[in-house]
């Protein structure tokens, strides 16, 4: 459904421009309707502003982001735009900071309202919400009607996740969207995700967190300094990581019930098999290895 | 015994009235001690850091007392605290990373902060160095200026600087919470380091993150909205925790590895009640699974086990 | 997640439900009335502007008649005395404040309304649309305005209120414009700006809704800024002789008095109303305007 070929991004930065920062070196993935797809890295790794350029927040600097086959960076108009947004949306890191702060929160319903649905009458389009509203698991006497400040961060994500619901998208982008929760509602904010994705949704998980990306996710890529590391099924990426910055990240988390000590140990009793990484050609591809089935491994970056 | 909090109380003054944000707390600290200050957001524990070293304008000390190795502190005394700071009791902050003046390079900056404090710079060179070596820095560090470091370089210059005069007690305030997993675990190691090499006595390491004080902490202290509600080793906390909070806390923490096919983790329903006008009794009573009449009641913290203290009727 | 450093989170936080717009408007009312710049302030400004437009309405003969003996002081009769031609000074005073309120609008207003677009459309749209309109700015920022005014107005036959005010509202917008460009590039970072237009909404609605009314504080302090900066620009151009032709203002009355030597002739009550009002007006106007600052910037409030 949604396929990026050779994506790349690179921003001029210094005065006038003249220094070149490659945010993202040739990215190709896809992602299957139904399917949840985990972008995870460490800052700079690329991984939000991949998923920006699938909202069309950004443009590629070179590269193709199709989606069922159309070449989202050449939509132009307002209404290619806004067609594209019926069937696409987004979900952000800081809860606080996707709500404007002087509306009531569920102003971001009335917005799609006033957008995509303009004949629905106001009981109709009131039953869509209080259903979509029900459906993240929230109590619509609590949070309609509310400011944003007056709502938790869990609730306002559950808020936009709901928006989402009611254009009934096919792809939703989740960037970061429960790094700002705690501990005690952030896993129910990632079941959500799960029913969405029981429901047919697709959803492109952008994390930072490791832990995070594997409860929900069929696929996962690791992403350092923009270009992929690691992609394959989630479980044989956590389960065997072929790169030797996955391994390495994989001995940084801090596990609950392991620690770092017993993790080195480990590693050292059984080390895993190095693997012979691809060789980039030259500064801007980064071609990727099939070493088993589905699981690809990246160029060695040092 | 380094430390010893005695029923602290620290309010917020706000236009509203006065946010409860301490409500009460005990606890000590031993010598050579790694204690995780533990908690969602707003339960208490930075406040809890914070006020172990200083107040700022709108906290105000309620109530209770603060020992330091036998001494009071005179928390609520500004001018009383000076002396104390650095030299007894050291604070890495939140956003370290821009707590460096970007216009002034590292090292006069660390002699500036010595030299206020009443040491010659020169008496404490070599040991700088050394320290800058330990934590993997390279001494050229000095020379530079804090915008050509990475985060997780600015914040091993900040614990650097916050520990050379070897305090007594290291407040550290979800300090690698901004920084990336690997960066993380080296600054996390560091820590552990200046422990054992008794460059400070004891820590307390402010943290929303369980797994991460699982890894270094010798003990774990849980905080829920201005209560203590546990605290015990940091293995009896997640492997074997009796208050309902902690056990709820734990049980929806994913992990490496589990994913939703193997059945899915429960979030705790509800939110942490505010702190403006807080319920009397036990604060978790709403949102606990196993209230009862009697949680009407503020459960104390008590000691059920050896070293195992818990806030809560069920447990006692 | 991580706890906000202070009490605001803490606070907040602990905020039981209670409609916030009635919290901001209270609190920012609750140190509006608590600071002595803003109501000081306010207080002249608005006697002056009440003077400017009660005053004249109790005034039947026209403030350039020849109504009363020459070159009389301050008296019962004439409060603020008389010129030389024996024209009422109290008369011009009034109308002049009138005059002067208008240009602030006038020239205040078009410089707010130009400088704002361009400010919004080129923090917003950013890329070649921000270069473009910087470049264009900062063109205009370094015009010697007064000279280029003393140009056009000089050319001018006819010179009015409004066209006076217009022109010098053509060139004082650059540096509002490049103050709101810098908030709204801030502003249209938001994660809701994101979201409006994934919600399909046209740049100028995100615009006038999402980023204008989240820097409404800042946008009222560039107006009165603007304001007090044409009554400077339109007092001078007065005072060189390129005011209103026919008209009566503050700077007008300044021009003729220097002109026929009230200061060697000891006719202090000629030059000093004028003077004065004008020094009042902007004065008080920037002493709102910190006292603005120091309501809506949280920071510089002194409790």
């Amino acid at each position: 459904m949604l396929e990026l070929s050779h994506v790349h991004k690179v921003y001029r930065v210094g005065a006038f421009g003249g220094g070149r920062l490659r945010a993202v070196r040739d990215v190709s993935l896809k992602v299957e309707s139904g399917e949840v797809v985990s972008l995870i890295g460490e800052s700079g790794s690329g991984k939000s502003t991949l998923g920006k350029m699938v909202l069309g927040l950004f443009k590629p600097t070179s590269g193709v982001i199709s989606f069922d086959g159309t070449d989202i960076t050449t939509i132009r108009g307002h209404a290619a735009r806004k067609a594209y947004y019926r069937r696409v949306q987004g979900v952000f890191q800081d809860p606080f900071s996707s709500f404007n702060p002087i509306f009531k929160a569920d102003r971001v319903f009335e917005m799609i309202r006033s957008s995509y649905f303009p004949g629905t009458s106001d009981a109709d389009w009131r039953e869509r919400v209080l259903k979509a509203v029900g459906t993240v698991r929230l109590d619509p006497e609590n949070v309609l009607g509310k400011y944003p400040h007056q709502l938790s961060g869990g609730q306002l994500q559950r808020l936009l996740i709901a928006r989402a619901l009611l254009l009934d998208v096919d792809l939703l982008v989740a960037d970061e969207v429960i790094s700002m929760l705690d501990a005690s509602t952030r896993i129910d904010v990632l079941n959500l995700l799960a029913d969405l994705k029981e429901r047919g949704m697709a959803i492109l998980f952008v994390t930072h967190d490791l832990s995070l990306g594997n409860y929900v996710s069929d696929r996962s890529v690791i992403l350092r300094k923009g270009a992929i590391a690691e992609m394959g099924p989630t479980a044989r990426v956590f389960e065997n990581p072929l790169h030797p910055y996955s391994r390495h990240l994989l001995s940084c988390v801090p596990q609950l019930h392991r620690t770092w000590a017993e993790v080195d140990a480990e590693m050292k009793a059984n080390p895993p098999e190095d693997i012979d990484l691809p060789v980039a050609p030259d500064e801007e591809s980064a071609p990727l290895l099939e070493a088993e089935k589905g699981h690809f491994v990246g160029i060695d970056q040092g | 015994m380094t430390l010893r909090v005695n029923d602290l109380k620290v309010y917020y003054q706000t236009l509203r009235g006065d946010v409860h944000a301490l409500d009460g707390v005990t606890f000590d600290l031993a010598d050579g001690e790694i204690m995780g200050l533990a908690g969602e957001s707003g339960c208490g524990k930075t406040t809890l850091g914070k006020s172990l070293i200083r107040l700022d304008s709108r906290m105000r000390h309620i109530g209770g007392t603060i020992e330091l190795d036998g001494k009071d502190v005179p928390i609520a005394d500004e001018k009383a605290m000076v002396p104390l700071r650095y030299h007894e009791i050291s604070l890495i902050p939140q956003y370290a990373m821009s707590a460096l003046n970007p216009t002034r390079k590292i090292g006069r900056m660390i002699n500036d902060l010595l030299r206020a404090r009443g040491v010659r710079p020169a008496d404490i060179a070599d040991e700088l160095k050394r320290r800058l070596e330990l934590v993997g820095l390279d001494t050229d560090v000095l020379d530079r200026f804090p915008i050509e470091l990475s985060g997780g370089m600015k914040q091993r210059v900040v614990m650097v600087m916050s520990t050379l005069l070897n305090p007594s007690l290291l407040i550290a305030d979800e300090v690698t919470s901004a920084l990336d997993v690997s960066t993380q675990r080296a600054v996390a190691e560091s820590l552990v380091e200046f422990r054992d090499r008794e460059y400070i006595k004891s820590m307390v390491f402010v943290t929303h993150d369980i797994s991460l004080v699982y890894q270094m902490a010798d003990t774990i202290m849980v905080m829920y909205a201005g209560h203590i509600v546990e605290k015990a080793s940091a293995s009896t906390i997640v492997n074997a925790p009796r208050h309902p909070y902690t056990q709820m806390l734990i049980s929806a923490l994913p992990e490496v590895g589990s994913t939703t096919e193997q059945g899915r983790l429960e979030g705790i329903p509800g939110t942490p009640p505010g702190l403006l006008n807080p319920p009397t009794g036990c604060r978790f009573k709403d949102r606990c699974p196993l209230a009862f009449a009697k949680c009407a009641e503020r459960p104390p913290l008590v000691e059920i086990e050896p070293g195992h203290w818990a806030a809560c009727w069920k447990t006692g | 997640m991580s706890e906000i450093a202070g009490a605001p989170g803490t606070a907040d936080a602990a905020g039981g439900p209670e409609p916030t717009t009635e919290r901001k408007t209270s609190e920012v009312l609750h140190f509006a009335v608590r600071n002595p710049k803003l109501l000081i302030g306010l207080g002249i400004v608005l006697s002056l502007l009440l003077l400017g437009i009660i005053g004249p309405l109790f005034i039947e003969h026209g403030p350039n008649e020849y109504v009363g003996p020459k070159s009389q002081p301050p008296s019962g009769e004439y409060w603020l005395g008389t010129t030389s031609f024996g024209q009422d000074i109290w008369a011009q005073f009034v109308f002049g404040l009138r005059a002067t309120f208008l240009i602030g609008v006038f020239g205040g207003g078009v410089a707010f309304v130009i400088g704002t677009t361009v400010g919004f459309v080129a923090g917003y749209k950013g890329g070649i649309v921000d270069e473009i309109l910087n470049m264009l700015t900062n063109v205009v920022l370094v015009l010697p305005a007064l000279v280029v005014l003393i140009v056009i107005t000089a050319y001018l036959e006819v010179r009015g209120v409004f066209i006076q005010g217009v022109f010098i509202g053509l060139t004082s917008w650059p540096w509002a414009a490049r103050a709101v460009r810098s908030q709204a590039l801030s502003l249209s970072t938001r994660d809701y700006v994101d979201l409006a237009r994934l919600s399909g909404r046209r740049t100028w609605r995100i615009i006038t809704t999402e980023i204008a009314p989240n820097m409404s504080s800042y946008l009222v302090m560039s107006f009165i800024l603007l304001f007090g900066g044409s009554i400077l620009i339109a007092a001078g151009l007065d005072f060189i002789g390129l005011g209103p032709t026919n008209g009566v203002s503050l700077g007008l009355m300044l021009e003729s008095a220097m002109k026929w030597s009230s200061l060697y002739l000891g006719m202090w009550w000629w030059f000093i109303p004028p003077g004065l009002g004008i020094t009042a007006i902007v004065g008080s106007l920037y002493i709102l305007n910190v006292g603005l600052d120091e309501v809506f910037n949280p920071k510089l409030r002194e409790l």
